[in-house]
């Protein structure tokens, strides 16, 4: 039965929230891209595309470049770790499941930047692991193992992860085991049934997994600040500083389009592989 | 085997907190330790920064949260019983500060507060942070509306309740846990967002993660050890009430 077209009242003020908090800053950000900076402060109306030619300089070329190896590695990794761990608390008596999930998530409601902070007491040259080394003589003087992309990816796995397991695991226990159990009785090794039939029905997931891994990464810039010192500049110090240093909103605004499509890009492969239709399913 | 890896995976989660435990009772401000002391926590309490900027927080997750659950309840239901040309649209754009980097909103916020002459304040603050924080509260509630047989508030309306009172009787009991995981879930991520509040925060309304970065950036700082200990304490605390309640009320509709 088709429903008549009407809106309910109570859609109103989300409606009117949207447009004007959401849409609109939006739609200002694509336009202030194209206009040029004034001389002290904000812009003017003059239009033009300098912004986006700016960004062909290779010293920019190479900043996306880092961004982006830096958010694959970051996602690669938080994979190869969370699913395995997804997997084996799927395999837990279901009441033992909902305890490693809350310890899992437990710490995310602590401060980001506490957490951090422990990282860079671990990592610091006189720090935790450094001070452990030296005292058992494995090294002769201290590791640089804070200010480096290392530092910064660690930083980023730490954080990401639990969006990561939490997506999976959702996946993998939804999955019907006994597919498994079929392809086991008619032969499959237990490798060729988790390749072929196990990782395949989880995909929506794993991928959903991607997504809120990939895209929060690339705009963390107090991470890579923190956990990388001044050397490691990502698109997101970049913004930052055209922002307040520099004052350059045009160019800073430039650069989140480009942040914008790329998060677009991989938002388009997930709903091309999960076949969803809402980014709510994402949740 | 299997179980070996979820523990130490978990032990890799949690390492980092015990050092910050560990060190926030350090009585050196530096890596080597001295002794056992107090004196961070004293500090703590004594830093004005860090108790103004924890109030600000708190106050700003609140009022966020509560505006949140209304536009985002309201609109969740309001979708569900609503047929309209922009639904979709509307749906997916509402949803986009979930999943946009946070520092693109950021950037937005800081342009078009400026560019209408805005004085940021807690104002800005409870606007961008209400703005994120709808979609988990909206995404929550419509998933659970989903769900949910719609034969219930039939049968009120059937038996003469008006819309409202069919709202207030069936819909709202069935879909409230939802509306309280949703916004547990915006509590968090408002307490915890450093890259917007960095942008719209006045300098008489900053958050606590934009005074804690800021901190951080320039050095030693015990205090933060000390401040993540407590936090820590606060959560488990919270779980364990939360199970202790669970538990109880269990028990009690049972018996």
């Amino acid at each position: 039965m088709e429903k008549k077209r009407h809106i309910s009242l109570s859609v109103w003020p989300l409606y009117i929230w949207t447009v004007l908090f959401v849409a609109l800053p939006l739609v200002y950000v694509v336009v202030i891209s194209f206009l040029q900076r004034g001389d002290t402060w904000g812009v003017t109306d003059q239009v033009t595309i300098d912004n986006y030619v700016k960004m062909v300089d290779p010293m920019y070329g190479s900043i996306f470049l880092e961004t982006l190896a830096m958010a694959v590695l970051t996602t690669a990794l938080t994979f190869l770790f969370g699913y395995p761990f997804a997997y084996y608390v799927c395999k837990l008596p279901a009441r033992l499941r909902g305890v490693m999930i809350l310890l899992l998530m437990a710490p995310f409601w602590i401060n980001s930047l506490c957490r951090l902070n422990g990282w860079m007491i671990l990592l610091k040259s006189n720090g935790v692991i450094n001070s452990l080394l030296l005292n058992l003589g494995i090294i002769d003087e201290p590791l640089k193992l804070l200010y480096n992309f290392g530092a910064v990816v660690v930083g980023m796995v730490y954080a990401l992860a639990p969006f990561m397991i939490l997506s999976c695991y959702n996946s993998i226990e939804k999955m019907d085991w006994s597919v498994v159990e079929a392809a086991r009785d008619l032969g499959a090794s237990a490798w060729k049934a988790f390749v072929t039939v196990t990782l395949p029905l989880t995909m929506p997931g794993v991928v959903a997994g991607c997504v809120l891994v990939f895209v929060p990464s690339m705009g963390l810039f107090f991470i890579s600040d923190l956990m990388g010192g001044a050397k490691t500049v990502l698109i997101g110090n970049l913004i930052r500083t055209e922002l307040t240093a520099a004052r350059n909103w045009p160019f800073g605004a430039a650069l989140s389009m480009v942040m914008l499509l790329a998060t677009v890009g991989i938002i388009w492969v997930y709903k091309r592989v999960s076949g969803s239709k809402s980014l709510g399913d994402l949740m | 085997m299997s179980q070996l890896y979820i523990w130490v995976v978990l032990a890799v989660m949690y390492l980092p907190m015990l050092v910050v435990v560990a060190y926030s009772f350090n009585s050196s401000r530096y890596s080597n330790w001295e002794g056992f002391s107090l004196q961070w926590y004293e500090e703590l309490f004594n830093n004005s920064a860090i108790v103004d900027t924890l109030n600000n927080s708190l106050m700003l997750a609140f009022f966020s949260c509560a505006l949140a659950i209304l536009l985002g309840t309201m609109g969740a239901v309001g979708m569900a019983k609503s047929r309209f040309r922009t639904q979709g649209l509307l749906e997916n754009v509402s949803l986009i500060p979930m999943m946009l980097p946070e520092i693109i909103l950021g950037m937005a916020y800081l342009a078009l507060f400026s560019l209408c002459r805005v004085p940021f304040s807690m104002i800005t603050l409870i606007i961008a942070h209400t703005t994120f924080c709808i979609p988990y509260v909206f995404v929550s509630v419509q998933s659970r509306l989903v769900g949910l047989d719609p034969a219930y508030v039939e049968a009120a309306r059937d038996l003469g309740a008006s819309q409202t009172r069919a709202f207030y009787d069936i819909t709202l009991p069935l879909i409230a846990p939802a509306v309280l995981n949703g916004a547990l879930l915006a509590f968090a991520m408002s307490m915890d967002d450093v890259v917007i509040s960095f942008f719209v925060a006045g300098t008489n309304s900053q958050t606590l993660p934009v005074q804690v970065y800021s901190m951080l950036k320039s050095g030693v700082t015990p205090e933060i050890n000390a401040l993540c200990t407590l936090m820590l304490v606060a959560v488990f605390l919270a779980i364990g009430l939360f199970g202790l309640g669970r538990a109880l009320f269990k028990r009690a509709s049972r018996g």
